[in-house]
């Protein structure tokens, strides 16, 4: 009898944990799912082909975003064409040079330190650095550096991750036949890890676009009157616009309309190049060749 | 002999490269600093930590950034305290309950989830949960310390999540099998074996996502409420650091001495979540998992 009601209580406790499991799985699909439909279900009336390439009109509560969507744009390609060679040597010599000892140690940490300073520090950082000290003013160059630098470990991981994943036969082989460290790198082994690093690319660019703070005081405006001629010009940028309509406005309740489909576009520009970088990786999973 | 020195040559490069993450850490603590510690000549060390007052714009100016630092902490253990049991359980499901396909849409969803700007996260706390909190408990605003820790929390559960789940998923078939072997539930085998062998790297994933939760701002920007005083209930509004930093840095003007505050606010703000990033470091490093050779 006893013997029954305690395998009756495991039975019970069973079922009480793996519903408790499934639970938290639910809940934040859910809260993702909620949040998305929220966004797109308010969002979708604000968006039209005037609302995606005109420039923001009776001082900002009416007109388009183009400004901020090409602001953005430029923003996160500069990070990106900073950030991307400068992660992938980084990860080469982590990977194929370094050997394992307190220096390599020193750096990880280091890797890994700099992928946890927050956002806002970067912002102070570019400011200091870029803005102030080398003078470079509050402009797309400031921005782009910052962005860059605050994606930089996040490439660095991914580009180390798919070197790793490269086959040690391969280099053997390379070797083996009288190619040099340096050849078999740049012809065996980055070709072959190429696609990782694209993906993780891919995600610093997701990551680069949606950044707020880093930005707001290197790079970004309230309002531009004209388009950016160079690369020391301030421009607007979606998640600031976001920001500034949600909390600076005049007409906040008015610019409603305009504030979701803002939100609407930064996160389906966001989510779709995380998609992108997603199904990248899992095709590649699917035709790996070794 | 040339090719030999090319690739001596290249290697060389490429570890200068590979410093750059040091030499920019360096850089960051370098112009924290120059912009921040001229505070101190004004107010001691002590009075910026521990003093009660934020009004830099008064005059005179109180520089005590000690409401921003409490309201930083509650926010980050509040969401915490949210975050932490659906980030693991949910990691568990994946890596152990889950079947096959559900993982393989039940990933890449949590990694959209951490790919969701911070900005719209904030604008969903302002549009729809704050006036949500306000009508059904009867507060004068919905901007306030449980606001922010939810959107918060959603901003740690991908962190706390994915890690404990390379965590859980490390952990050896021998132990499973062996627990299973003794009779042990799946629920038992999980709790008692798996969970406590992947100990050390769910708490990394925990101090991670609070590392994550302190040092984010737009999220405490725009929903923390932003009174810069010590909060006497869940449903006070808060100014945590970054908010504080974020907000008024617009207005500051160049190398006032609020400009040198909120640069100090900021090395703070730094030092705390590097000393939240080296222990998750040294946490995952030292309690590594242990393997079955090593029983």
């Amino acid at each position: 009898m006893a013997l029954q009601s305690s395998m009756r209580w495991r039975y019970l406790k069973e079922g009480l944990f793996f519903g408790l499991v499934r639970l938290s799985a639910f809940v934040i699909t859910a809260a993702l799912g909620g949040l998305l439909f929220y966004i797109i279900f308010n969002g979708l009336g604000a968006i039209s082909w005037d609302f995606l390439t005109l420039a923001p009109t009776d001082s900002m509560t009416k007109g388009g975003i183009m400004p901020a969507i090409l602001g953005t744009v430029y923003l996160t390609l500069g990070a990106i064409a900073i950030a991307l060679p400068l992660g992938i040597v980084s990860a080469i010599y982590l990977t194929e040079y370094a050997r394992q000892g307190p220096l390599v140690r020193v750096i990880r940490i280091g890797v890994n330190c700099l992928a946890g300073v927050p956002s806002i520090v970067f912002g102070l950082f570019g400011l200091g650095l870029f803005v102030v000290f080398l003078q470079f003013g509050s402009c797309i160059l400031s921005g782009a550096l910052t962005l860059g630098i605050l994606i930089l470990p996040t490439i660095i991981g991914a580009s180390e991750e798919a070197l790793k994943g490269v086959p040690q036969t391969f280099r053997e082989a390379s070797l083996a036949l009288g190619v040099s460290k340096w050849q078999t790198i740049y012809r065996i082994v980055l070709p072959s890890a190429l696609p990782g690093i694209l993906t993780g690319s891919i995600l610093g660019i997701g990551r680069a676009a949606g950044e707020t703070a880093p930005i707001m005081f290197t790079a970004a405006a309230f309002f531009t009157a004209k388009l950016p001629s160079s690369i020391f010009d301030e421009v607007m940028a979606l998640p600031f616009h976001v920001y500034v309509l949600a909390t600076a406005g005049t007409h906040i309740e008015a610019t409603r309309p305009i504030q979701f489909g803002t939100v609407l576009v930064l996160v389906g520009l966001v989510l779709v190049v995380d998609l992108i970088a997603i199904i990248i990786r899992s095709t590649i999973r699917k035709r790996k060749r070794w | 002999m040339t090719r030999r020195l090319k690739e001596i040559i290249i290697k060389r490069i490429f570890f200068l490269f590979a410093c750059v993450s040091i030499l920019i850490l360096g850089l960051i603590v370098a112009f924290l600093f120059r912009e921040g510690i001229p505070i101190f000549r004004i107010v001691s060390v002590r009075d910026f930590l521990l003093g009660g007052e934020w009004y830099p714009t008064f005059d005179p100016p109180a520089f005590g950034i000690w409401p921003l630092i409490v309201g930083s902490f509650i926010v980050t253990f509040l969401s915490t305290f949210i975050a932490v049991p659906l980030g693991v359980l949910s990691a568990v499901y994946i890596s152990e309950v889950a079947p096959r396909p559900m993982k393989e849409i039940l990933k890449p969803l949590i990694e959209l989830l951490a790919g969701i700007p911070s900005v719209v996260l904030g604008f969903f706390g302002m549009v729809v949960l704050a006036p949500w909190l306000q009508d059904t408990f009867d507060l004068p605003t919905g901007l306030n310390i449980v606001n922010a820790s939810l959107m918060l929390a959603v901003m740690a559960i991908p962190t706390i999540s994915s890690i404990a789940e390379d965590a859980l998923y490390a952990v050896p078939r021998e132990f499973k099998e062996a627990s299973y072997a003794l009779g042990a539930t799946k629920s038992e085998t999980i709790l008692k074996v798996i969970i406590p062998s992947a100990l050390s790297g769910i708490s990394t994933a925990v101090i991670l996502g609070m590392a994550r939760a302190i040092g984010e701002t737009m999220v405490v920007l725009m929903v923390a409420g932003g009174a810069a005083a010590i909060p006497e209930s869940l449903f006070d509004s808060v100014r945590p650091m970054p908010a504080s930093i974020a907000a008024e840095m617009g207005e500051a003007p160049f190398r006032s001495e609020h400009y040198h505050a909120l640069f100090a606010t900021g090395i703070v703000l730094f030092l705390l979540t590097l000393a939240f990033n080296l222990i998750a470091d040294y946490v995952s490093h030292k309690f590594r998992e242990t393997g079955s050779g090593t029983l």
